[in-house]
């Protein structure tokens, strides 16, 4: 061996060849990881972290072209044969992807999935292989591992899906896992696990890992040295505490106060309510045979009651399934749901959709996923404006244009875009733009359904820093739903935690964060405190 | 706020960029145009009306050279003298025209003369010389040069004419139908995949049931019925052929309106009509643009399978179906009777199907 480092790259670079111009993905990326050490790489979407180690394993994209060398035990990657890549890959290499569902074959259970990898690479019998792939299981900790074999990907929730993505990556011995933001999918409790999961295999196999991720609290959580990359290039990297503590370059340092800061101002006492929600239930019934009797009911939202001031903001944390997402849905009436909710003094539940309509003006939400809440095909002047054809039909075409262009520029956004289509908008743009939708009507109530989630650490803090200046300036109301405790305290004057439709526990949110009463809260800030939210 | 707001490039564009370097569906295009504009004004020029029977000229071979041939003149003068009960002293050709001497036992009736006129080969003749009481004849007759590129069928008619005709109507026929199709099946699958429910259900069953009817013996029962023109063509097969439409439509729509701009603007209190009109359909249109380059061509066929039945478009209107169903009633004797409809239906499906494939490429770029 040439020296201790198993994994050197040298002066990678990738470009793709689009229709009109080249572009030039990753500038000259040179890093090492050693055997037993774990290299994080950090940066923002866009910033060819991935792009990276695809381009080093061969996985590029059909119009990408690698130049430059990645050298595995002395082993020449770029360049190799397909065949020789396929000996490597699966072997001595692995990947592990962000989404756990599409990254496992529906077709075949998961015993099928790991045996075929065990015997893709190694001559073993199919006693062996299932022998190992159950010792695989047991190893990345699912429960009842013998019955999990026949179990298909979709039996499965995605923390366990996971793990047996894990288990896969493990099962030939692999000296080096690549790990592309394996965590961002899943919930903050089972995020620390996977992490932890991860920390103790490597002490245990050995094997060195380079972990991708946007998220800085996870970089400190789990790697020794890590690397900082920006538009293709790195821009710092060192150990983690010196690069963290005392950081050279100023990208490193706006990354590091990324992280949504500030409080919002308290809501005078006496604003009055706006929206009184009690005993709110959405229950979905599963029906089955063929007169179609109903065998279950899903309580998605099981009794929740809450009160909104004009002015204020409810924060609503939980995992994914607590219900927090349907319940704002109830209150827009996307959802069903049984009750009382009333906004000032109309009661909403017993309206037909016409009689809603007049309401929906000062009711609005914004949606978590802003490239799905844009139509594709309209002009974003013609997204933003949409709601004044309903609720101002009298408007010219001039008069709604020079709206639109208010609009944007209140959310910050250049209002001569408004002619461009969503596709031609970053992630943080697209979600102006949606914000500028709901914001064109003037409402009094806001729900934002994870607004933040889909952003970058950087550009949700501008979000946040966008959304109480509206709300101050307009005395809006929020209903603000998140899984983020950084961001929810961020915006938020009091919390609700959720735990399988119902409130476990809510307050003041300074008061919630620092004197959690319930396991469960105390479990979400735990996790979340492992990956880097101080609760201080 | 006047300032110049910039224009984006919609997914629109991108698509019809993409579509531009496909150069099996540029060509295609282009040929399919020449073939539409053919059809369209080619008739004006032929100099031949469709309908026109020349009985002189039955079943003539395609061919570049003027009729009527030599060989043809000889024998036509010879029936014609013998028509005005005349023989032929002698004929001298000077360039287009014939000198005729025409002698006969008695006088020649001079309104006879519009024997000539009335044949094929030649123009009205013109009598330059008197004598023996009428007893001969000097005239001058005139021939008639005509082309007949793609000969003529079985009734003396131009082919060339008749295939550009029958073009006019099976391409009408399938953009009609395509359009009853497209309009009936949008609008059915947008509405039923979006309300859901009991109102899904019973619309897709009637869907199934329209399913089960037997084409032909729909189409039979029309004809019964309503008679046979031209209209109930396209009505019966745009009638039929929406089905598969809605069903694509509804597809579509199901998994659009899960989507969040769907939800965003249920939000904003836009109405079903609204939403659907400006969020469902227009994001549909993708694989209903490609589905309908495809259908198309379908619609030619059914069109030409119905007309070979007997069952199309009538005497002496004609379609491809029609020629080539005749054409092949002449395989023997008349090869060109098949060939030239032939020849002008495939292309066109063919160029429909390199359309419909590079559609298909450029507004789904991510399969390739």
């Amino acid at each position: 061996m040439m020296d201790q480092a198993q994994f050197h790259i040298r002066d990678l670079h990738v470009r793709f060849r689009t229709q009109a111009d080249e572009l030039h993905a990753v500038k000259g990326v040179s890093l090492s990881v050693a055997r037993g050490e774990t290299l994080a790489i950090v940066g923002e979407s866009g910033s060819g972290k991935s792009q990276t180690m695809l381009a080093a394993l061969g996985l590029l994209a059909s119009n990408g072209v690698v130049t430059g060398s990645a050298m595995l035990n002395g082993q020449e990657l770029i360049g190799a044969s397909e065949v020789a890549l396929d000996r490597v890959r699966g072997a001595k290499v692995t990947m592990i992807f962000q989404e756990p569902m599409t990254s496992l074959d529906p077709l075949y259970t998961i015993g099928q999935q790991i045996i075929a990898v065990i015997r893709r690479h190694r001559t073993v019998s199919a006693a062996d292989a299932k022998a190992e792939a159950l010792a695989l299981l047991e190893r990345v900790r699912i429960p009842d591992a013998a019955r999990r074999l026949a179990s298909y990907p979709h039996e499965m929730s995605g923390g366990q899906r996971q793990r047996v993505v894990i288990a896969m990556a493990l099962a030939n011995r692999p000296d080096l896992l690549v790990a592309d933001e394996p965590t961002t999918a899943l919930d903050v409790t089972i995020q620390s696990e996977i992490l932890a999961l991860l920390a103790d295999l490597q002490r245990e196999m050995g094997m060195a890992i380079a972990f991708i991720t946007h998220d800085l609290g996870i970089v400190r959580r789990i790697a020794k040295r890590v690397a900082v990359m920006r538009h293709g290039e790195i821009v710092e990297s060192g150990p983690v505490e010196q690069v963290f503590n005392a950081p050279r370059h100023p990208y490193t340092r706006a990354l590091l106060d990324a992280e949504p800061g500030g409080t919002k101002e308290p809501t005078p006492a006496d604003s009055p309510v706006l929206l009184e929600a009690q005993d709110v239930r959405v229950h979905y019934p599963v029906k089955s045979g063929f007169f179609g009797r109903t065998t279950q009911v899903i309580k998605a939202v099981d009794g929740v009651s809450l009160t909104l001031k004009r002015g204020g903001t409810i924060g609503i944390v939980g995992e994914s399934g607590s219900g927090k997402s349907t319940l704002g849905k109830a209150i827009v009436k996307l959802a069903p749901a049984t009750g009382m909710i009333r906004l000032e003094d109309r009661a909403l539940i017993p309206l037909s959709r016409a009689e809603m309509r007049p309401l929906r003006r000062s009711l609005q939400m914004v949606f978590q996923d802003p490239y799905g809440s844009l139509s594709p095909r309209m002009t974003v002047g013609e997204i933003i404006t949409e709601g004044l054809l309903v609720h101002e039909p009298g408007l010219t075409s001039a008069a709604r244009d020079r709206r639109a262009a208010e609009a944007l520029e209140e959310v910050h956004l250049d209002a001569a875009l408004r002619n461009r289509f969503p596709h031609e908008f970053s992630g943080g743009q697209r979600q102006r733009i949606a914000i500028a939708r709901a914001m064109i009507l003037k409402p009094r109530l806001v729900i934002l359904d994870e607004p933040t989630s889909a952003l970058d650490r950087s550009i949700q803090k501008a979000i946040v820093d966008l959304l109480r200046d509206l709300q101050r300036r307009h005395g809006l109301a929020y209903i603000f739903i998140s899984h983020d405790l950084a961001v929810v305290r961020a915006m938020a004057d009091t919390i609700l935690v959720m735990k399988d439709g119902q409130v476990v526990e809510q307050g003041e949110s300074e008061n919630l964060i620092r004197h959690p009463r319930e396991d469960y809260t105390r479990r979400l800030l735990a996790a979340a405190m492992e990956t880097g939210f101080s609760p201080c | 706020m006047s300032e110049a707001a910039t224009h984006g490039r919609s997914l629109w564009a991108d698509a019809r960029d993409r579509l531009a370097r496909n150069r099996a569906a540029m060509a295609s295009l282009v040929l399919i145009s020449l073939i539409a504009l053919a059809c369209l004004f080619g008739p004006f020029l032929t100099g031949h009306a469709y309908d026109k029977v020349y009985s002189d000229y039955v079943k003539v071979p395609a061919s570049l050279a003027s009729q009527p041939t030599e060989d043809r003149i000889g024998p036509a003068l010879q029936r014609t003298a013998s028509r005005l009960r005349a023989t032929i002293a002698s004929d001298t050709r000077e360039g287009n025209t014939i000198r005729l001497v025409l002698t006969a036992p008695r006088a020649i009736d001079e309104r006879s003369l519009a024997f000539f006129e009335r044949s094929d080969l030649f123009h009205a003749a013109k009598v330059l010389e008197r004598a023996e009481e009428g007893k001969r004849l000097t005239l001058l007759v005139p021939i008639e040069r005509n082309r007949f590129l793609f000969g003529t069928d079985g009734n003396g008619r131009d082919m060339l004419t008749r295939t550009l005709i029958a073009g006019r109507v099976s391409l009408a026929i399938g953009l009609l139908a395509t359009f009853v199709a497209i309009l009936i099946g949008v609008t059915y699958g947008a509405v039923s995949g979006y309300l859901g429910g009991r109102v899904d259900t019973v619309m897709m069953r009637a869907v199934d049931v329209l399913y089960s009817l037997p084409f032909i013996f729909f189409v039979i029962m029309l004809v019964v019925f309503f008679g046979r023109n031209f209209v109930l063509m396209f009505l019966a097969v745009g009638a039929v052929e929406w089905l598969d439409m809605a069903r694509i439509v509804r597809g579509q729509t199901l998994s659009l309106k899960r989507r969040e701009f769907v939800q965003a603007a249920d939000v904003l209190g836009v109405s079903t009509p609204g939403i659907l009109r400006r969020h469902i359909i227009p994001n549909t249109l993708g694989p209903v643009v490609v589905y309908t380059t495809l259908l198309v061509p379908k619609v030619i066929l059914l069109e030409s399978f119905l007309s070979f039945l007997g069952l199309g478009v009538q005497e002496p209107m004609t379609s491809w179906g029609v020629l080539i169903s005749d054409g092949a009633r002449n395989i023997q004797g008349a090869t060109y009777l098949l060939i030239f409809p032939a020849i002008f239906l495939t292309t066109t499906l063919f160029c429909l199907n390199f359309i419909g494939d590079g559609l298909r490429d450029a507004l789904d770029p991510r399969d390739r």
